[in-house]
């Protein structure tokens, strides 16, 4: 890995004698094992499960050598409800509602992952409308999990405002969504062959305003981090893993990403239709937790890129029908089941007997904000799985942190943990 | 669903993995199959080690990324515990997936794969937590989202009620008479200075080894 070293403004714009503004070279200090002591204790710290830096009810017991890191060993399953185990006693379709509840910053990609999968276990085709529609649901949820993970990594590190500018935009891509499923977090979004709900009418145009004004706020939030000497000291250098060690510990998402693993679930194995949509993959080289953020922030560029182009799409694709024409999978409207012998025979077999998979298996990942995300369906021809298994990406991108905490100072385990973005709802699920 | 072809096909877009496998390791792969799509071999769970250091390190195959680990366990009572290892080629943008079967008589145990992938370590651990099945060379195999006293059992196990073998009762005396020192696992508290400080039996369970040793 080459070193790097980054002209930084300083905050106070002073001049040399030259009269140009004063900068500082800020170099990355290589590696340096912690030097063998004479005769100090080490001491065992523990942060959490109740603590706010940890991002949720994670646990981490340190061993710390004065203030350097020797050993880090964390402790999950505070959240563990066992929803795994909750799948198999439900009918595909009821297990929308737990998959909210795993990743709660990206509810609706969570749905969508599990709708595809269960349709790849079933052979089902959905509608274009409703491909797009999911692509809508996927992009806002990376927004509103990356907002959410740029906001309190900020704070972490000790700047406040940005904060507020990102939730601020979560809120209006909050509205839009509870406008769309009525609800906030709870989004049950998806139905095995369709969807919950069409968009109402006006989202698209709010979506369309969110796109517009959106980039804005980015680039304010890159122009405060991105050359900003503080946030590159606390994040250049720090938790530094690289590509081939990445693979190895099965990290996915931007944490691969940034270590220089040009793999994205979207462009290497599309899904819904990616591969018609024009999107760049943000690819670090360092592998740090400064590189981590750089790839998110573009990121949230790129989805903004996508939403409108979903958008376009979905205007030309108006009144097309967002399920599968059929009657085996989809409620028929209420009505009908009111009114029509057959419509509630349809009915009442759905909702008393599930919707039957057939014998077999199917695992689907996709990018989910976190990494990769993949639902993996057995089934014994029953309409309930017979496993169901969430392969969580902070899971596996957690496991890694004693290896990236291995020697650094103890302020910089915040600033790792944070860059990981865990949820720990999808982690203990 | 709907005129959708059985997902069980044997025949069709078979990964040419499987070819490989069965002229290098003849006798160690038992069947293949193909689900949705999705190629799976099951192996001789004795071989499994060795086969997936075969599928990574190969240059024609190139399993170089761990998606998954994880078992199965079937209603059906007769049916073999399954473990489940998702591959995948990064270059190549291949999947396979590898099974083993582990008879319910036997000892439910195969061989780690922490050497070949350091993120086998919390997918294993997770397993073994959830079904009981034990990882042979996992450095630190202990459960992760159930707590370390955790005396019920398995709970992906489909023998494990859904709300757990105790009553809500015992639970709740469980829970309020936890000793504290449960709070930190033996290997935390084998770490030097908090060591000092620790009851005689504690030091003597330690100095004996049981998971984590003394430094």
């Amino acid at each position: 890995m080459s070193t790097r070293t980054l002209e930084v403004e300083l905050g106070t714009p002073g001049l040399d004698p030259a009269g140009r503004p004063i900068t500082v070279p800020l170099g990355v200090p290589a590696y340096q094992p912690p030097q063998d002591d004479m005769g100090s204790e080490h001491m065992l710290i523990n942060i959490g499960p109740q603590h706010p830096a940890t991002h949720g009810v994670l646990r981490l017991v340190i061993e710390l050598d004065g203030e350097t890191v020797i050993r880090v060993v964390p402790h999950i399953g505070y959240l563990h409800s066992g929803f795994e185990k909750l799948g198999e006693y439900r009918h595909y379709n009821q297990i929308v509602p737990l998959t909210d509840r795993t990743d709660y910053l990206s509810p609706m990609a969570n749905n969508v992952c599990l709708a595809l999968a269960a349709e790849k276990l079933m052979g089902i085709e959905i509608t274009e409308r409703c491909q797009v529609l999911r692509v809508i649901a996927c992009e806002i949820s990376r927004i509103i999990s990356h907002l959410v993970w740029l906001g309190t990594t900020g704070i972490d590190l000790g700047a406040f405002t940005p904060f507020l500018w990102c939730f601020y935009q979560r809120e209006r891509l909050y509205n839009l969504q509870e406008a769309w499923t009525g609800a906030r977090l709870t989004t049950s979004l998806t139905r095995i062959g369709g969807l919950m709900a069409d968009v109402p009418e006006g989202f698209d145009v709010g979506l369309r305003e969110f796109c517009r004004t959106f980039p804005k706020t980015l680039d304010e939030v890159d122009a405060m981090f991105t050359r900003n000497a503080i946030w590159c000291g606390r994040t250049q250098g720090v938790g530094v893993i690289g590509g081939p060690e990445a693979i190895n510990y099965s990290l996915s998402g931007p944490m691969l990403r940034a270590s220089g693993v040009d793999y994205d679930v979207r462009k290497d194995r599309p899904y819904l239709g990616y591969q018609d949509y024009s999107f760049d993959v943000p690819v670090g080289e360092h592998g740090d937790v400064y590189d981590r953020y750089r790839v998110r922030l573009e990121e949230m560029y790129q989805s903004t890129r996508i939403l409108e182009q979903a958008l376009d799409r979905l205007d030309r694709l108006a009144g097309a029908p967002i399920n599968v024409a059929d009657p085996r999978l989809i409620l028929p409207s209420k009505s009908r089941a009111m009114s029509d012998m057959e419509a509630m025979i349809f009915h009442f077999k759905q909702v008393m007997e599930g919707v039957k998979a057939p014998v077999g298996e199917a695992y689907l990942g996709i990018e989910n904000p976190k990494g990769e995300l993949g639902y993996y369906f057995v089934s014994d021809g029953t309409a309930k799985p017979v496993r169901w298994r969430i392969r969580p990406p902070s899971f596996l991108n957690l496991a890694c942190l004693p290896r990236l905490c291995e020697g650094v100072l103890l302020s910089d385990v915040i600033a790792i943990n944070a860059s990981i973005d865990i949820v720990m709802g999808e982690i203990d699920r | 669903m709907s005129g959708a072809a059985p997902a069980l096909d044997p025949g069709s877009a078979v990964s040419p993995s499987v070819a490989a496998l069965r002229s290098r390791f003849p006798g160690a792969i038992r069947r293949h199959q193909v689900s949705c799509g999705d190629t799976m071999v099951y192996v001789a769970p004795e071989r499994a080690h060795q086969i997936l250091t075969w599928l990574r390190d190969d240059p024609g195959q190139r399993f170089d990324y761990l998606t998954d680990i994880t078992a199965v366990e079937y209603r059906d009572r007769e049916r073999a515990l399954e473990v489940v290892w998702q591959l995948r080629s990064l270059a190549r943008k291949a999947d396979l997936r590898l099974k083993v079967e582990l008879d319910r008589g036997s000892r439910l145990e195969v061989d780690s794969v922490y050497d070949l992938w350091k993120g086998a370590d919390w997918l294993e651990r997770e397993t073994f937590d959830m079904f009981g099945i034990r990882f042979r060379g996992h450095p630190d195999l202990r459960r992760i989202l159930m707590w370390e006293t955790y005396a019920e059992g398995f709970p992906l196990r489909k023998d494990f009620p859904l709300r757990g073998h105790f009553s809500r009762a015992e639970q709740t005396r469980q829970a309020l008479a936890a000793n504290p020192e449960a709070h930190y696992s033996l290997e935390e508290l084998s770490i030097a200075a908090a060591y000092e400080e620790l009851p005689a039996d504690m030091k003597e369970r330690l100095a004996r080894g049981e998971r984590g040793a003394v430094s």
